[in-house]
């Protein structure tokens, strides 16, 4: 079984955790376009390099980030939400 | 006959090579009106009805493999248009009927052969969207009924009725459900292309798309064979590669709104024929098919987050097979044969992206998560119909183009595929 090491909980098997989407900053609820929204919604990163992610553990209700390589599936990094940059930007420099 | 081996073996004239099914391959030209970006059914199809119906023979295919070797090849080979919105049963249905047909037209047999697909309903929920997918494929012209346990014990006796917590209650019948042989597909297509004078290039990879920036439009391909690399220009291109279309469609300079997620399946040795319907049950997340050879053939859902890679994982087998020996207890004592897995290409709405994209003369054909086998003759039909008029959408596939997820016009299949996801 693949081991997610949560930051909460130490690590656990894969099969507790759901994957949650890639994390991006939230378009501004009061003057967004559609446009922007669709955008938010639809398109995600899918490239093959390191995507930053949302997680959830789901027996403990706990949310976390995890960055993980898209193509040979290493997790390289995990922590609480509160530790995100500020800037939001993603891994390697990459625009999602 | 021994002495006639020999004589072969020492001539250079082999008698097969005259009658085999593709030509040897060919050195690039400079220029094709076409490049059809990907040599998977769906391309080869397009090629196909290019030179059949509309007379378009410079045309390239163009693989980085060998010919229906990524998610052709990786499939579980179901045909079925029982899905849930009327622009999804037109356009499935059409191809239905045209996977009935191929293997006359091509004079190859596909071996195509008609089931029936049974999809099962473990709630009450699932009931009445079974009904509504019954009236709606029933108004397009499909045979597709509500049936009740008792005609389900009938079509498949080996059926565990009551499966742990969720008894069966009830099924969505389609009696247009079949299978064919996907490789043959591909492959008679191809076959019926390069007759007509299209080629198709394989182990060419396409590197980067040539687009012209004054005025967006698409002027030609890099192409690498072995390390040699070179541009071949081109009229109009198709882009039609499945799991990998949003690294091309970042190529020609535009995103798409796809995740690509793994999809693993699994055979089992052959036994004796017992299981004539396809079954599938989506909150079992699980599909068993026999093929014609005996095997059983699973399949699930795609992996549950995205990825580039093919590998096994021992947590979706785990769950899958928990899930197959409690539809059919006695599968328990088979044993498995192969794995493997392919690239989906998901869409959020579980529809294809078919038509034009945001680069001039560059054409979309992607989106196919796992429903892109059974549309493949007539998403090659209704591709070479965009292409051969200069980029008209054929009304079939006006529903899927890529703008609606700008628009907010999703065409929402998500409750019809085979395996919820």
């Amino acid at each position: 079984m693949k081991i997610m090491p949560c930051p909460l909980n130490g690590p656990r098997n894969i099969s507790e955790f759901v994957y949650g989407g890639e994390v991006t900053p939230l378009p501004s609820v009061e003057s967004a376009p559609d446009k922007a929204w669709a955008e938010h919604t639809f398109y995600a990163y899918n490239g093959t390099g390191v995507a930053r992610e949302w997680w959830y553990h789901t027996p403990s209700g706990y949310w976390f980030v995890a960055e993980r390589h898209r193509v040979s599936d290493e997790i390289l990094r995990t922590y609480d939400p509160s530790e995100l940059p500020s800037d939001e930007s993603t891994p390697d420099g990459e625009t999602c | 006959m021994p002495f006639a081996l020999l004589k072969y073996g020492l001539n250079n004239d082999y008698p097969f090579e005259k009658d085999a099914d593709l030509p040897a391959p060919t050195a690039l030209k400079r220029r094709y009106d076409v490049v059809i970006i990907g040599g998977g059914g769906h391309g080869v199809a397009t090629a196909y009805y290019l030179a059949k119906y509309h007379g378009i023979t410079n045309v390239a295919v163009l693989e980085k493999g060998y010919l229906g070797g990524g998610n052709t090849a990786r499939n579980t080979a179901v045909i079925r248009s029982n899905y849930l919105t009327s622009d999804g049963v037109r356009f499935y249905s059409e191809s239905v009927k045209l996977f009935q047909e191929l293997s006359n037209e091509f004079n190859f047999n596909i071996m195509y052969s008609k089931r029936g697909q049974l999809t099962l309903a473990h709630t009450d929920s699932a009931i009445r969207g079974f009904r509504q997918r019954t009236e709606v494929n029933k108004h397009f012209g499909g045979k597709t009924e509500l049936i009740d346990p008792q005609q389900i014990r009938e079509l498949v006796p080996t059926l565990n009725m009551n499966p742990g917590h969720q008894p069966v209650l009830g099924g969505l019948w389609h009696m247009d459900g079949a299978t064919a042989r996907h490789d043959a597909v591909a492959w008679g297509y191809a076959k019926g292309a390069t007759q007509r004078g299209v080629e198709l290039h394989q182990l060419t990879e396409v590197t980067d798309v040539i687009v012209d920036d004054a005025s967006g439009t698409v002027t030609g391909v890099k192409v690498k064979q072995g390390s040699a690399e070179q541009i071949i220009e081109c009229g109009c291109a198709v882009q039609a590669v499945a799991g990998h279309s949003s690294l091309l469609a970042e190529k020609a300079g535009f995103r798409l709104p796809i995740v690509s997620y793994p999809l693993q399946a699994m055979v089992t040795q052959p036994v004796k024929p017992f299981l004539n319907p396809l079954v599938s049950s989506p909150a079992f997340h699980c599909y068993v098919q026999q093929t014609g050879r005996g095997e059983l053939v699973f399949g699930g859902g795609s992996d549950p987050y995205p990825l580039y890679n093919t590998r096994s994982s021992l947590e979706l087998k785990e769950q899958l097979l928990a899930h197959a020996v409690e539809l059919f207890p006695f599968m328990a004592n088979l044993k498995l044969m192969r794995q493997w897995a392919g690239l989906t290409d998901m869409t959020s709405d579980y529809s294809p992206i078919m038509g034009l994209s945001p680069v001039k003369n560059y054409y979309l054909d992607a989106g196919w998560g796992t429903w892109g086998f059974k549309s493949t003759p007539i998403c090659g039909k209704t591709m070479a119909e965009l292409v051969a008029s200069g980029g008209k959408v054929p009304d079939l596939i006006k529903p899927f183009g890529v703008e609606r997820f700008s628009e907010f016009r999703q065409v929402n299949e998500m409750g019809a595929t085979a395996a919820s996801h």
